[in-house]
């Protein structure tokens, strides 16, 4: 029988559980403010947002872009179109109209670039988790995300270490659209692709769920804020593969080999407060936020880990190296190379989508033949 | 073992990441750059994902 006791304490339980959680997060963004300044509270604020955001909504890349390849469901993938269009139509004119302030995330197509987002699609699908997907992942207890993000953070900074040496292999200069002309280009081209998953998505399918449509407006006002507070486009791996450098350097490694890591401003950034590195500070945000919203949930942290064979957590390791390393040569993830690159009038993002989602097609199929799921 | 103990273990690795971090190269707030880019007169000099060592790629 159940008591008046009984009832407030388990009424009372998720109370205090989740105060305590958004006092934690007032209390991180409060003490990064102080101790390294307000504008990089306010990233981690907005690296909360797109965690909350993506955990609490469920808005993903890799799942989405699995649905459209299996199922012929594209809603997910039309609500990253949706958010990407959102971002084009504020980004384009702030960039236009403050060059020395903002900066877009451009990148040169290359051979490299095109083979590391083929190569960065398969992983995705192997793990089940992109550039933002592994850090909600790894903050909401996803094992195989834990287990996949140090080796992420290990092959970004590894991909960056080798990065001049694969884009003298064959690159043209970096490609932009800008201003009105350009943004509408963009707009027509993300009409064109949403336009070709209609035709090619399952009649059942050919909705958008209003989760995901409130999702693609939240991030793309965070994505946006983003670029208002940091001066440039929200990005993942350059924090990942910072913080391995900085272990590295720490450990004593001689990182002069690299021309990227030697380079003065790599350098300048190995030895100031990780706190004041935009794309760490998003990074972390992001795992607190998918954190908070799996706390506040409930059960949603009381789900047992699945059990899964060696071959699986090897996979997984393999997958995340790879994920960190492709997406160096990529100039970029989903999140800076397809999100950013393409809002913000880089060419290079547009490559990346169709060489990525090329290589998702076979990650699709590897994920299975890895043991990470049971083969149909 | 429940989600729990991995997600908490992704929040205590990143705390000792942040704290290690700390202790190596501690946070100045006396240089702290104006609250937005935007307005702030200033270049962007962040690291990005598409970022090369210089302009000219070499």
């Amino acid at each position: 029988m159940t008591t008046a006791v009984d009832i407030h304490t388990t009424a009372a339980t998720p109370i205090w559980r989740r105060g305590g959680l958004v006092l934690a997060a007032l209390a991180a963004m409060l003490a990064t403010a102080l101790l390294v300044g307000g504008r990089f509270g306010l990233l981690l604020a907005v690296g909360l947002g797109f965690g909350i955001v993506l955990e609490g909504l469920r808005f993903g890349f890799a799942g989405p872009w699995r649905a459209m390849i299996l199922r012929r469901d594209p809603g997910g993938l039309w609500a990253q179109l949706l958010s990407i269009a959102l971002v084009s139509l504020v980004a384009f004119p702030l960039l236009a109209a403050n060059q020395g302030e903002l900066s877009g995330a451009q990148g040169p197509i290359g051979f490299a670039m095109i083979a590391g987002a083929f190569v960065f699609g398969a992983a995705m699908q192997v793990v089940l988790g992109c550039g933002s997907g592994t850090l909600v992942n790894a903050g909401s207890g996803n094992a195989v995300s834990l287990v996949a993000l140090p080796f992420f953070a290990i092959g970004s900074f590894a991909g960056a270490y080798h990065l001049i040496w694969w884009t003298d292999l064959g690159a043209l200069p970096v490609l932009t659209l800008s201003g009105w002309q350009g943004a509408a280009i963009t707009l027509l081209g993300l009409s064109a692709i949403a336009a070709v998953l209609w035709k090619l998505a399952a009649p059942e399918h050919r909705r958008l769920p209003r989760r995901l449509i409130v999702a693609a407006v939240l991030l793309a006002a965070l994505a946006v804020l983003n670029l208002i507070v940091a001066g440039q486009p929200w990005g993942v791996v350059y924090g990942l593969g910072l913080w391995a450098a900085k272990a590295a350097s720490a450990a004593g490694a001689d990182l002069s080999g690299s021309t990227f890591w030697s380079a003065p401003a790599s350098v300048e950034r190995l030895t100031h407060s990780l706190l004041t590195d935009y794309t760490s500070l998003t990074n972390i945000g992001i795992i607190l936020g998918a954190f908070l919203v799996a706390g506040w949930r409930t059960g949603g942290l009381s789900q047992n880990i699945q059990s899964l064979p060696a071959q699986a957590w090897l996979a997984a390791m393999v997958a995340g190296f790879l994920l960190g390393y492709s997406s160096r040569l990529a100039f970029g993830c989903n999140v800076g190379a397809f999100f950013s690159g393409i809002s913000t009038g880089s060419l290079h993002g547009w490559v990346w989508f169709a060489a990525a989602f090329a290589g998702s097609v076979y990650g699709v199929k590897l994920r299975p033949l890895l043991k990470l799921e049971a083969r149909s | 073992m429940t989600r729990l103990v991995t997600a908490s273990i992704a929040l205590a690795g990143l705390t000792a990441m942040i704290a290690l971090d700390a202790s190596a190269t501690p946070p100045n707030p006396y240089k702290a750059p104006k609250l937005l880019a935007l307005g702030s007169g200033t270049a962007p000099s962040g690291g990005f994902c598409g970022a090369l060592p210089d302009p000219a790629g070499k």
